[in-house]
């Protein structure tokens, strides 16, 4: 089979053309996951490009994405294939009184299976990459549904046998971590945890992602967003936050962040009351003039 | 198989060796690494070279750890392992040391010793050497500090070949030498004077944020540095066993460090949320109930008024309503701190909680906890105000208990789950069982923690199994991950 990718040092050029700055290790383990074909499990804080990265591999692989969302209560036929009650119902009451047994033969073929995500992303003939995003949604026991897929690429259905995938696509699950995910599942896959970037990248980010910016505002927002990171906060600032931050400074037509400023538009980085009153009192110039309300 | 580059070690497969030996390591130090994940790792590394150190480790931590939660102990266990394989510590920089053996053969018991290199920071005198770090610093040159960080080690750990001791004392004389604190004052002044015009609050809380961070770098360069040399003193073996720490959810409530704790306290937001997702799901999907007719009837009109699709009303299992009564002595403090913070993070799936502290007085806590929204607050202000002490300040359960009972004997009902929380060593006083006996009466279950491993339970003064005969379940709660099981079964 070919390989997608080179080396990873194309993984990461290729995705910053795709304004997706990947670090060593994201890079890595996306090359990894094209060598071994095996499923990429991404954890970690919500906002920090999990399912950023699933739509820019896909891009820069020219693949197609299919995007299965995981919910609770989630099921087999929602997610993998399901036959076609109404249809086969017509199909019944139309033939009337015909044979039963080719009637019985028609009913359970291709034109009444109903693919779903999971289904369709081991049919397709075209390169697809396959996101299954918040897996950790799922119940415990409908994760099991992933399990063949992940591991052999390949679904079982009763009526028609095993459709096995003529290609091995590339497989994002992403989870926010609410809960532990089984044995079984992390087993079957890569593991990448993905966290807040660095000051560098975080820079970096912002100033390939917000048009406009100046380099050195996008330096202030990527320190203030850190030394905020390291206050003791209920919900830190996301790396969308911070871009939607940048953005708004931007519009605003702020070239230069002061205590005021930063106070004053905290409620974009920040979503708890909580969390907003510790910052201003960190950061203002005098936080006794300040109240949190003026947002 | 084939290996990047096997020729680079001498041997058949030696880096398979060295992996084997590395996940063999890593298992002992309790990450849960499978036989599949095993296999994988060993693919993996043909794909990778082992000269892009960095990549390399990712690749092996992508396939062997799976929780983040390990990755620290991973990086501690992959440091002594590689740490002296990949290029850049092979060559001679300027003035570094040469620290690794021809052919990464390491762990032979006759590593070398780190030589005072020749070069340029020989020669340099103190006062040279501290203007270089702090240009280095200012500048934030990784590079540069980098190689700082080795001449330091070098002229200030003072370290001998084979002496027992730890590498945090290494560490200690390294930093006390730097005087890294003053060092940072330091920097603040040099970067006041360049600002063309003042710096303004929020500005300087930057740049002392920036130059914190590069200390910090500067910290852990040095005490790579130092483990790189004991690696190469002492052998892979012995030092990974030193360097070996239980897991967070592993640590020991009653014998963590400070640092431990602080990593408990990181660690303890994130499972209450875990739990409490997982709690709300089983409450909800518990088990089916009864036929809901209305709602049979109404999905079947889409199959034709055939009831193919049953629907079922999800019973709303009562919520318990908790008591917990908490010994906050010194011994077992961190255990009730620990224990309160979790209960109340995950209080709406109780009906009510109240919460109650002693030490041989006892104090009703609940209304540091109303309305409040950051529980860790409210828990050191538990610890910093409630009324405990009665006479001396040690332990007496048997008064403790008096005192409950006499108050608040009448709110113990029978939905109440009573939690209580201690070592039960009651100083030789009277034990006063018998009210715990009465509360197991009125109550629906009353449940004893206690944080003391199992085997020191009734030595000494510990009257646990007194109390135990008047408790549904007596369990042993020493750590977080006792400390979940627990709480998902009281739900």
């Amino acid at each position: 089979m070919s390989h997608r990718f080179e080396d990873v040092a194309s993984v990461r050029t290729k995705l910053a053309d795709a304004k997706y700055l990947a670090d060593e290790g994201i890079a890595g383990i996306v090359y990894l996951a094209d060598r071994l074909g095996k499923p990429v499990i991404v954890e970690g804080p919500a906002g920090t490009g999990k399912t950023e990265l699933a739509k820019c591999v896909a891009t820069i692989t020219g693949a197609r994405l299919i995007r299965l969302q995981c919910y609770e209560g989630l099921d087999e036929s929602k997610a993998l294939y399901e036959w076609n009650y109404k249809k086969q119902l017509l199909r019944i009451q139309t033939e009337g009184d015909s044979n039963w047994s080719e009637i019985e033969d028609d009913l359970f073929s291709e034109e009444f299976l109903l693919t779903r995500p999971l289904l369709e992303a081991i049919r397709a003939e075209d390169p697809v990459v396959l996101l299954v995003d918040e897996v950790d949604r799922l119940e415990i026991e409908t994760e099991a549904l992933l399990l063949e897929i992940l591991s052999e690429y390949q679904v079982s259905i009763p009526e028609l046998g095993t459709v096995v995938a003529t290609q091995i696509p590339m497989v994002f699950l992403t989870s926010n971590a609410t809960r532990e995910l089984s044995e079984a599942l992390k087993r079957r896959c890569l593991y990448l945890y993905i966290d807040y970037p660095d000051l560098e990248r975080e820079r970096q980010i912002v100033e390939s992602k917000v048009e406009g910016i100046n380099e050195n505002l996008a330096d202030q927002v990527a320190r203030i967003v850190r030394s905020i990171r390291q206050l003791d906060l209920k919900k830190h600032p996301s790396v969308s936050e911070t871009i939607d931050w940048a953005r708004t400074l931007v519009l605003l037509g702020i070239d230069k962040v002061d205590a005021q400023t930063a106070t004053e538009t905290a409620s974009i980085l920040l979503k708890y009351r909580t969390d907003i009153e510790k910052v201003v009192k960190e950061f203002a110039d005098n936080p006794d003039e300040l109240t949190p309300d003026g947002v | 198989m084939s290996i990047a580059e096997p020729s680079t070690f001498g041997g058949e497969h030696p880096l398979l060796d060295l992996l084997s030996d590395f996940i063999i390591e890593l298992r002992r130090a309790g990450l849960p690494v499978s036989l599949t994940e095993n296999l994988d790792a060993m693919e993996a590394v043909t794909h990778i070279p082992i000269e892009d150190r960095e990549a390399f480790k990712y690749a092996l931590g992508a396939t062997l750890v799976k929780n983040h939660a390990h990755w620290k102990a991973f990086e501690v266990v992959f440091e002594v392992y590689f740490s002296l394989r990949g290029p850049e510590y092979e060559v001679i920089r300027e003035g570094d040391d040469a620290l690794s053996g021809e052919d990464g053969e390491i762990g032979a018991g006759d590593g070398q010793q780190p030589q005072g290199g020749g070069g340029g920071m020989q020669s340099l005198t103190p006062e040279q050497l501290a203007e270089m770090l702090f240009k280095a610093l200012m500048n934030g040159d990784a590079a540069m500090l980098a190689a700082l960080a080795r001449q330091a080690v070098t002229r200030f750990a003072g370290m001998e070949p084979g002496r027992p001791v730890g590498g945090t004392y290494y560490l200690y004389r390294t930093l006390r030498n730097l005087d890294l604190d003053d060092l940072l004052d330091q920097l603040m002044e040099a970067s006041r004077e360049e600002a063309p015009e003042d710096l303004t609050p929020l500005e300087e809380r930057l740049e002392r944020d920036e130059f914190s961070d590069r200390i910090e770098q500067l910290k852990r360069e040095i005490e790579a540095e130092i483990r790189r040399r004991l690696v190469a003193d002492r052998g892979i073996d012995a030092m990974a066993k030193t360097l070996r720490k239980p897991l967070p959810e592993d640590v020991d409530f009653m014998h963590a460090s400070r640092e431990e704790l602080a990593n408990l306290r990181k660690a303890i937001y994130p499972l209450t949320r875990k739990l409490a997702a997982r709690l709300a799901r089983k409450r909800r999907h518990g088990r089916k109930g009864a036929l809901d007719f209305r709602s049979t009837m109404r999905h079947s009109l889409s199959y034709g008024g055939v009831p193919a699709e049953l629907k079922f009303r999800y019973p709303r299992p009562s919520k318990p309503e908790i008591m917990v009564v908490a010994d906050i002595s010194g011994s077992v403090a961190a255990f009730a701190r620990f224990t309160l913070h979790l209960v109340y993070a995950i209080s709406n799936q109780f009906s009510k909680v109240r919460s109650f502290v002693f030490i041989d007085g006892l104090d009703e806590v609940t209304r540091f906890f109303d309305g409040v929204e950051d529980i860790g607050e409210a828990v050191h202000r538990v610890n910093t105000e409630a009324d405990v002490v009665w006479v001396d300040g040690h332990s007496d359960y048997g008064h403790a208990f008096g005192v409950f009972w006499e108050r608040f004997n009448r709110d113990v009902g029978p939905k109440t789950t009573v939690l209580v929380l201690g070592d039960a060593r009651n100083n030789y006083h009277a034990s006063q069982s018998w009210i715990l006996k009465e509360v197991q009466h009125k109550a629906r279950k009353v449940y004893w923690l206690n944080p003391e491993p199992r085997a020191y339970w009734d030595t000494g003064d510990s009257i646990v199994g007194e109390y135990g005969i008047h408790c549904d379940g007596v369990f042993e709660v020493r750590n977080l991950r006792q400390l979940e099981r627990f709480v998902e079964k009281l739900v």
